[in-house]
C-alpha cells in the first residue's frame, strides 16, 4: 500500500548501501576475508601462511609501534616505516581525486593522467626558477601541481557538464595523453630531456625545491605525509563545512533535486572534477619533490599508483578516516612484500609481490560484493515472496 | 447474513522486523459481495491480501475456504483456489498483445504449438460475459491504463477466479475510468464473484462497496455494512481521531496579481508542444486550481514557471519581476515556492538529513553560511524549530530523508516552501500517496497560507482536491485551457471538460 511499492530488485538497495556506507563494519570483513583466501594461496603454494604474514608484516616497518622491538630490528623497522609512510602519502592524495569526483556522482578513473600532469609542472617550476628561496620554490612548484591536475581534470568535468561526455571515458583518454605527453617530454631528443643525451630521463629539479626530509635517509621519509594529511582535512572541511561541498554532495546524490534548489549541476561537475584533478596533481608534486626529484620515461609503463589511489577510496568509502586506514592498509601492503624486505626462505618475494596485488584485489572485490551480495539476497527474498516483499513504512 | 462465508480469515498475524504489519484480523467474504478493505498507508491492507494470496506466509491464523482451511503457499495455489488479484502496479507484457497477455502461462496449444485464433476467441468469450470490452489482438503498449486493467481482471477471470482481489485499482485512473470499473465490479458481481476491494479512499468505498472493513495500524478496527457508513464515521475510524474531510474555507478576498502567466508555449523533451498558449492570473489570497487528467500538460507547465524547463515562448511574471528565461534559482529568489510533483526525485536528497533539505534552498544565504563557509549547527537549529513547528515524525534533525513515510516527507518540503515566505506557492499533486491524516494537514496548511495571503497555483489529478480548495478553476485539456469555473461546479461537469468535451454537449 505504500505511495511506491518496490517492484524492482535494485530499488532499496543504493539506500541501504548509502546508510552504510559510514560503516566500517563491511571494509574490515572484506580485508579480512581478502587475507584469509590470501592465506589459502600461501598455503597451497607450500608455505605455511602465518609465518609468511608475520614476515610481510615486519616487512611494513609497523612492528616499530611495539615498544619491545629494540636494537637492529628497530632500526629496521624504522626504514621500513618510513617507506610505507612515504608511499602513503600518494596513495592518500590519489584516493582523494577518486572520492571527491564520486561524491558528486562521479567516477574519475583519470587520477592517473592528473598524477602525470602535476608532476611535470611541478618538474618544470622544480627545474627552472633556481636562487628562489626554498620555502618559496616548493610552494610555487608544488602549486604550479595543483592547479595543472586541476586543469586535467577540469576538461573532463567541462566536457561532462558542456556536451555531457561521460567522465569515465573522457579521463581514460586523458590519461593516455597525460602518460604519451609525458613520454614525448622526456624522451631522447625530447623537449625537456635532462642533462644525459643517451637517457630518457628529465633534469633534476634544484634542491631548493625538495620537500624537507624528516625521519631517515634510504631515502627519507619527507614532509609529503604532512601535505596529505593537511589534504584530508581539507577534503572533509570542502564537503561538510561548505556551500560548494553542500553543493557537490547534493549533485552526487541528486542532480534533480539540487537543480530544483537552483544548484547548477553542470557547474559543479566542473568544479568536482577540478577539485579532484587538484588532489591527483598534487600527488604528482609530493612524489617529485619528495624523493624522484626527477622522472625517466621508463616511470610512465611503470608507475599506476592513482589506479591503487581508487582502490584505497573505495575501501575508504569515501571518508577521509576511512581513506587514511585504507592507505595505509594498501602502503603497508606493498612495502612489506616488495623484494627488499622479504626473506627468501620464507616466502618467495617474487610470489609476496603477487600475493599483496591479490589481496589488494580481493579486498575490492568484496567491497563491491557488498552491494552484489545485498542485490541477490534481495532477489531472493522477491522471487521467495513477490513483488511486494517489503514492509510497509508506518507513518 | 446468514450465510455461511465463502472465504474466512481468521487470527491472521504478519510481523516484520520492527512492525506487525497484522495483528489477529480477522475478515470474511459472502458470495457475490464486494467487501471493502479500508485503511491509510501502512494500515496493512496489502499485507493481509498478500498473504491470502499467497505471497507471504501468515506467522499465525488461517484461511478457510468454503469452510474449509487452505494453505497458501504461493500464488499458484490462491489461483488453484479461485483467487485472482489485481495489483496496483499491472504485470503485463507491453509488446505482447492483450490475448497473449492474458493466456499467458495457461496457453491453448493444438500440438506443440500456440493456438493464437483459440486464443483470442476464448478472450473475446470471456470479455462478453462479463461485458468488458476489449480488443484482444491490440498490443498493450497501444491501450490506455484503464483497458489494461480490464485485461488484468480478464487474466484473473481467464484462470477461473471467483474471488477478485482488486489492490487500490482507481488510484491510477481517471474519474471516467473509475466509473466504468464501477460497471464492471457491479457485473462481475451479477455473475457471482467476490470482490475484495482494496482503497483508502472513502468516497468510493461508499460507492461500491457492500461491507467495508476497516484496519488501522495492523489491526481490524470494524466492519460494517455500507448501509449507514458515512464518509465521516470511516475518516475516524481509519485515522483514530476526528478528520476534518472539508478544510473550512473562507471565501476569497483576491488582491493584486501575484503571477501572471501570458500565452505560454512549453515543449516537452521529444520536441512536442505540450503546452500550447495557456495564460492565467494567480493573485494574492486566492487558490486557482488547475485539473486535468495526468499528461495533458501539467508537469510541463509547473516546471516553466518554476524555472525548471525553458518555455518556447510567453511571459511568466512574478510580483512584477519577468521570470520567464531565468532558472530555478532565480524563481526561488523571486519569491516563488514550489512543491514539487515528485518529492523523492525532486522535492529531496533523499540521503540528506531533515536539516539539509529543510536548507536546500536557502544554505547560500545567511544565517545558513556565510562566504561559502556553511553553519551546520544553525541548520539543525531551524530544522528543530521548523520539524516541530510542522509535526514531522521518525526523525530528527540529522535522520536522513529516506528514512520517512510519506506523509512525513512530504510535511518537510512544504515546511521548507512555507518557511521561506514566498509570495507565490506552486503546489503540484501536493497530496499523491498520502493518506487521509497527512491530505487533511497539506490542505489545512495550504488554506492557512492562503489566508496569509499568498497566491497558491494548485495542480493537481484529484477532482475532490481541486474542488475543495479551489477559488477559480481552470481545466487543462491537451496542453490549452479549455474551462474556466468558480467554486459551484459539479464534479461531473468538471469530469467532462477534463475529457475534452463539454457540459451542454454530454447533456
Amino acid at each position: 500500500m505504500a505511495y511506491e511499492p518496490r517492484t524492482s530488485v535494485t530499488e532499496g538497495v543504493g539506500e541501504w548501501f548509502s546508510s552504510r556506507i559510514g560503516g566500517i563494519l563491511v571494509p574490515i570483513a572484506a580485508t579480512l576475508l581478502a587475507f584469509l583466501i590470501g592465506g589459502l594461496v600461501v598455503l597451497i603454494t607450500g608455505n605455511n601462511p602465518i609465518t609468511a604474514y608475520k614476515a610481510i608484516f615486519a616487512g611494513t616497518g609497523l612492528n616499530w609501534f611495539f615498544p619491545w622491538v629494540t636494537g637492529e630490528t628497530r632500526e629496521a623497522a624504522a626504514n621500513d616505516l618510513q617507506q610505507t609512510l612515504i608511499l602513503m602519502a600518494p596513495l592518500i592524495l590519489t584516493a582523494l581525486a577518486v572520492a571527491f569526483a564520486f561524491r558528486c556522482g562521479l567516477f574519475n578513473i583519470g587520477g592517473q593522467g592528473q598524477y602525470w600532469v602535476g608532476f611535470s609542472a611541478t618538474l618544470y617550476v622544480g627545474t627552472h626558477m633556481g636562487g628562489l628561496p626554498r620555502p618559496l620554490h616548493v610552494f610555487l612548484a608544488i602549486v604550479a601541481g595543483i592547479l595543472a591536475g586541476a586543469v586535467w581534470g577540469g576538461i573532463a568535468g567541462l566536457l561532462k557538464a558542456t556536451v555531457g561526455a561521460h567522465e569515465v571515458i573522457t579521463t581514460i583518454m586523458l590519461n593516455w595523453i597525460a602518460i604519451f605527453g609525458g613520454t614525448y617530454l622526456y624522451e631522447i631528443g625530447g623537449p625537456l630531456q635532462g642533462p644525459q643525451e643517451s637517457i630518457p630521463r628529465s633534469d633534476q629539479v634544484f634542491e631548493s625545491a625538495e620537500l624537507w626530509p624528516i625521519w631517515g635517509s634510504l631515502p627519507s621519509l619527507h614532509a609529503g605525509i604532512f601535505i596529505a594529511l593537511f589534504a584530508l582535512v581539507v577534503y572533509a572541511v570542502i564537503l561538510n563545512r561548505t556551500t560548494l561541498g553542500f553543493e557537490v554532495r547534493a549533485v552526487g546524490f541528486s542532480p534533480e533535486a539540487a537543480r530544483y534548489s537552483g544548484i547548477s549541476v553542470a557547474k559543479n561537475y566542473f568544479l568536482a572534477m577540478a577539485i579532484a584533478g587538484a588532489f591527483a596533481g598534487l600527488a604528482g608534486s609530493v612524489d617529485l619533490l619528495g624523493f624522484k626529484f626527477s622522472v625517466d620515461v621508463g616511470d610512465y609503463g611503470t608507475n599506476f599508483i592513482a589506479f591503487t589511489g581508487i582502490a584505497v577510496a573505495l575501501l575508504g568509502r569515501t571518508r577521509a578516516v576511512g581513506i587514511l586506514f585504507a592507505a595505509l592498509l594498501f602502503a603497508a601492503l606493498e612495502v612489506g612484500t616488495s623484494t627488499r624486505q622479504l626473506d627468501p626462505e620464507v616466502f618467495e618475494p617474487a610470489l609476496a609481490v603477487d600475493l599483496a596485488t591479490m589481496i589488494q584485489a580481493l579486498v575490492i572485490f568484496f567491497v563491491g560484493a557488498e552491494l552484489l551480495i545485498v542485490y541477490i539476497w534481495r532477489a531472493r527474498m522477491l522471487l521467495r515472496r513477490g513483488p511486494a516483499a517489503q514492509p510497509e513504512a508506518t507513518p | 447474513m446468514a450465510e455461511a462465508p465463502l472465504l474466512e480469515l481468521s487470527g491472521i498475524t504478519k510481523r516484520f522486523p520492527g512492525v506487525v504489519a497484522n495483528d489477529h484480523v480477522d475478515f470474511d467474504l459472502i458470495k457475490g459481495e464486494v467487501h471493502a478493505l479500508l485503511g491509510e498507508n501502512g494500515a496493512g491492507k496489502s499485507t493481509l491480501m498478500n498473504i491470502l494470496y499467497g505471497l507471504y506466509h501468515p506467522d499465525d491464523g488461517e484461511i478457510r475456504l468454503r469452510g474449509e482451511r487452505v494453505r497458501m503457499d504461493s500464488p499458484r495455489a490462491a489461483i488453484d483456489a479461485g483467487i485472482g488479484m489485481v495489483h496496483q502496479h499491472f504485470m503485463l507484457i507491453p509488446v505482447m498483445t492483450v490475448a497473449e497477455n492474458i493466456v499467458l502461462g495457461v496457453e491453448p496449444h493444438s500440438g506443440p504449438f500456440l493456438d493464437l485464433d483459440a486464443a483470442n476467441e476464448k478472450v473475446s468469450d470471456i470479455s462478453r460475459q462479463f461485458g468488458l470490452a476489449v480488443r484482444p489482438d491490440a498490443r498493450i503498449d497501444s491501450i490506455s491504463v484503464g483497458m489494461q486493467q480490464r485485461v488484468e481482471i480478464l487474466k484473473a477471470l481467464y484462470r477461473g477466479a471467483e474471488i477478485l482481489i482488486l489492490d487500490e485499482p482507481t488510484a491510477v485512473l481517471t474519474p471516467q475510468e473509475a466509473e466504468e470499473l464501477f460497471t464492471i465490479i457491479r457485473s462481475l458481481q451479477a455473475e457471482g464473484k467476490s470482490i475484495i476491494f482494496i482503497s483508502h479512499k472513502l468516497g468510493e468505498v461508499l460507492a461500491i462497496a457492500d461491507r467495508i472493513t476497516v484496519l488501522r495500524r495492523g489491526k481490524a478496527i470494524e466492519t460494517l455494512p455500507r448501509a449507514g457508513a458515512t464518509e465521516e464515521g470511516l475518516a475516524r475510524l481509519m485515522v483514530g481521531r476526528e478528520v476534518l474531510l472539508r478544510v473550512d474555507k473562507k471565501p476569497a478576498e483576491p488582491g493584486e496579481p501575484l503571477l501572471t502567466v501570458e500565452d505560454l508555449r512549453v515543449r516537452e523533451e521529444r520536441g512536442l508542444e505540450c503546452v500550447r498558449g495557456i495564460s492565467f492570473e494567480v493573485r494574492a489570497g486566492e487558490i486557482v486550481g488547475i485539473a486535468g487528467v495526468d499528461g495533458n500538460g501539467q508537469t510541463e507547465l509547473v516546471e516553466a514557471i518554476t524555472g525548471l524547463r525553458r518555455p518556447e515562448s510567453g511571459r511568466i511574471v512574478v510580483r512584477g519581476r519577468d521570470l520567464t528565461d531565468e532558472g530555478a534559482r532565480e524563481c526561488l529568489e523571486a519569491g516563488l515556492g514550489h512543491i514539487p510533483e515528485d518529492r523523492q526525485r525532486r522535492g529531496l536528497v533523499l540521503d540528506f538529513s531533515l536539516a539539509e533539505n529543510i536548507a536546500l534552498h536557502d544554505f547560500r544565504e545567511e544565517p545558513d553560511s556565510k562566504w561559502g563557509w556553511l553553519f551546520p549547527k544553525r541548520l539543525v537549529a531551524r530544522a528543530k524549530r521548523l520539524l516541530t513547528e510542522f509535526d514531522v515524525r521518525g526523525g530528527g534533525p540529522q535522520t536522513p530523508a529516506a528514512a520517512l513515510s510519506g506523509g512525513n516527507q512530504q510535511k518537510v518540503v512544504v515546511a521548507r516552501e512555507v518557511s521561506r515566505d514566498p509570495s507565490v506557492l506552486v503546489a503540484a499533486q501536493p497530496t499523491r500517496g498520502l493518506d487521509v491524516g497527512a491530505i487533511e494537514f497539506v490542505h489545512r496548511r495550504l488554506v492557512a497560507e492562503q489566508d496569509e495571503g499568498r497566491g497558491i497555483l494548485l495542480v493537481s489529478f484529484e477532482l475532490d482536491e481541486i474542488l475543495s480548495l479551489s477559488d477559480r478553476i481552470l481545466v487543462l485539456y491537451e496542453g490549452r485551457i479549455v474551462a474556466e469555473y468558480g467554486r459551484d461546479v459539479s464534479e461531473e461537469e468538471l469530469g467532462i471538460a477534463m475529457t475534452g468535451g463539454r457540459a451542454d454537449e454530454a447533456a
